[in-house]
């Protein structure tokens, strides 16, 4: 597989390093100790295009390609998880599924503002009884006269303290399936914010990513029109699935950049940092760590890559499934991601475990890529799956 | 009404600073970046554009890899772009430099109520000359230092800022304005705008070489390249760094500044 960038691509991960270098980064410490929603960076990101990179200009995208937005989402990510997952989410669990499933009609209303940033989006799949078990959904949506009412609860929802547009998961019946058991009917619909009965709960306490917005959602007698209803009716749990599949190109993207970015912090650091009269970069032990970690970054960062490709190919009009390369590239570069940063605050010892470095934040963020977005055992699931079927 | 803005690419003096045997820079060793006061003459074109809808067109002269800091003048936002190129042009000082770049924009052609935007000064030569060179060969009107550029009906009122103050100037266009950093802010260049930068249709890259400018009058053999430069390099190399000063922070300052100068034997 040819990994060599196109001259646009390279210029865009060219633009992408001085902006993170010089917008995100300077902020990085302070959105983590605030936990603040990095809001300037959005609107920033957004007028360069950043938050609809992969779709077409016909529905307000930029007109690039699924690479180009991984590499978004990896260089934000490698000097603030926090930007990074927004972009990601944004993308891949709000945007995406109305390119892929919406009307002409959805796709004409939600798209330009989404890819422009004037929205933000966000994805309601979890409850708090329905995390890897996403059948145990509660939500129910009740067809009425005046559209579909809502009631029920989403909890973990990135984004949602500032998103505009929700795709919310919710259950609309029960049928027979074909062993010829009852279950749960399930589909997927557009919230928005200013729908009646909607509202947003309180903001999650976290470990890491601390300036993303995580916060619960809830329904009470929400009432949205009946032309909300995303995809076709039933059809919620496999639209949600394939919309999770594109997401975990961009967490794994989010996790390689972490990585990445706690490798460079340690590489300048072990420059610096001198023991027993010599530079620590000059003992064997910080050198075996650094080449380790360097080639696990790497070998995650063609599996990212490889699923970024099979996804543009479908971009492309290919008719194929990227569900096993997206489960491989986030379960091989989160858990990357965790041990890379693990490592790293190691090799910064004492210092590494103060708040004046970054490394131990990048750990904190690192934790969660292994956990939202379908956990790594989930991951796992997908692939042992596909290798007995 | 277009802009047309000067812009050249230079090593980019935070790497290593590469020196030939003749004394003047191996550029072809050092990375190289677009001259940081040349992006604030581009962003104040660019900002003309936005309030008027007014064409932006950058020119320089360079070997034909120039050509990528042209395609991401474009992916700032810029319309079309020049790369006035031949191995004719080499080793041109400042005074040929100009000679060409001025007869480049003579070809792109100086309308009316045009602006030409420069930077003050290219961060590898740091002579702050060409500007004011190419303005004097095209005999036009030319303010340098500008540090704020206000529209005033066909005029423009610009901040020139000098070493101890500034001064307000009324310009009529078409004017040259050299551009300090203190300008503004430059605009990173958009992915929409990176996607589409390569797009000769869309943004058509001239490659304005010797037989496209050699009619010019302002082109002759002695008035252009090496030839037509008065300038010799004697000697190209890094200064050595100065070490970090002291900054006294007593409340006696003068009393402590004395004792220092006494214990070092100065006073």
């Amino acid at each position: 597989m040819d990994f060599t960038l196109t001259k646009e691509q390279a210029l865009a991960q060219k633009m992408y390093r001085e902006f993170a270098e010089n917008e995100v980064k300077p902020l990085a410490q302070e959105v983590d100790e605030e936990e603040r929603f990095p809001k300037e960076t959005v609107e920033k990101m957004a007028k360069l295009g950043m938050m609809g990179i992969y779709f077409p200009k016909e529905v307000g995208g930029t007109g690039a390609d699924v690479l180009t937005y991984v590499m978004a989402v990896e260089e934000m990510s490698k000097v603030c998880g926090t930007t990074g997952v927004i972009i990601s989410a944004h993308t891949s669990l709000c945007a995406a599924p109305i390119f892929e499933n919406g009307t002409p009609e959805q796709k004409a209303k939600y798209l330009p503002k989404l890819c422009s940033g004037e929205w933000l989006g966000a994805f309601g799949l979890t409850e708090p009884g329905a995390g890897t078990d996403a059948q145990g959904q509660q939500t129910t949506a009740v067809e009425t006269e005046d559209g579909w009412l809502l009631n029920g609860s989403k909890i973990f929802i990135t984004n949602s303290g500032y998103a505009d547009v929700f795709i919310i998961i919710a259950i609309t019946g029960t049928v027979i399936d074909r062993r010829g058991r009852k279950a749960k009917e399930i589909s997927a619909f557009i919230v928005e914010r200013t729908d009646p009965g909607f509202s947003v709960g309180a903001h999650e306490k976290k470990m890491g990513i601390r300036g993303s917005s995580t916060c619960e959602l809830i329904m009470e007698d929400c009432l949205i029109p009946k032309d909300r209803l995303l995809g076709r009716k039933g059809k919620g749990f496999q639209l949600a699935m394939a919309t999770l599949d594109g997401g975990r190109i961009g967490i794994a993207a989010q996790a390689l950049g972490i990585a990445e970015g706690a490798l460079e912090e340690t590489v300048a650091y072990v420059k610096e940092r001198k023991q027993f009269g010599r530079p620590i970069a000059a003992f064997q032990n910080t050198q075996f760590e650094l080449a380790e970690m360097k080639a696990r970054i790497n070998a995650a960062k063609y599996l990212v890559y490889a699923a970024a490709q099979k996804k543009q190919s479908v971009m492309d009009g290919a008719k194929v499934r990227y569900s096993v390369e997206a489960a491989e590239a986030k379960l091989i570069a989160s858990r990357t991601a965790s041990d890379v940063t693990r490592r790293c605050v190691q090799l910064f010892g004492g210092y590494g475990y103060t708040r004046d470095y970054p490394i131990e934040r990048m750990m904190r963020d690192a934790k969660i890529t292994e956990i939202y977005e379908g956990t790594s055992e989930v991951q796992m699931m997908v692939i042992a799956g596909d290798l007995l079927r | 009404m277009k802009a047309i803005v000067c812009v050249k690419q230079v090593p980019d003096t935070s790497g290593k600073v590469a020196v030939k045997a003749d004394g003047t820079l191996d550029r072809a060793s050092m990375a190289t970046i677009t001259n940081p006061d040349d992006l604030s003459a581009l962003e104040a074109a660019l900002r003309l554009k936005d309030a008027t809808g007014c064409e932006v067109d950058v020119v320089t002269m360079g070997p034909p890899p120039a050509e990528g800091m042209l395609r991401e003048c474009i992916a700032r936002g810029a319309d079309k772009a020049y790369l006035i190129s031949g191995r004719e042009f080499g080793g041109s000082d400042t005074f040929a430099t100009s000679q060409i770049i001025a007869a480049g924009i003579n070809k792109i052609g100086v309308e009316a109520d045009d602006v030409i935007f420069c930077g003050r000064q290219a961060i590898d030569g740091d002579t702050a000359q060409v500007g004011p060179q190419i303005a004097e060969k095209l005999g036009l009107p030319q303010v340098s230092y500008v540090a704020e550029i206000q529209k005033d009906g066909n005029d423009l009122v610009v901040k020139r800022m000098l070493e101890d103050g500034f001064m307000m100037v009324k310009v009529q266009t078409p004017c040259l304005l050299t551009c300090i950093k203190e300008l503004n802010e430059p605009r990173y260049m958009s992915v929409g705008g990176i996607f589409e930068c390569y797009d000769n249709e869309k943004h058509p890259m001239t490659i304005l070489d010797y037989p496209a400018l050699k009619d010019d009058p302002l082109i002759e053999v002695d008035t252009i390249g090496l030839k037509g430069s008065p300038t010799n390099v004697f000697k190209s190399f890094t200064p050595p760094q100065k070490g970090a000063g002291m900054m006294l922070t007593s409340d006696a300052p003068a009393a402590e500044l004395a004792g220092i100068l006494a214990k070092k034997h100065i006073i």
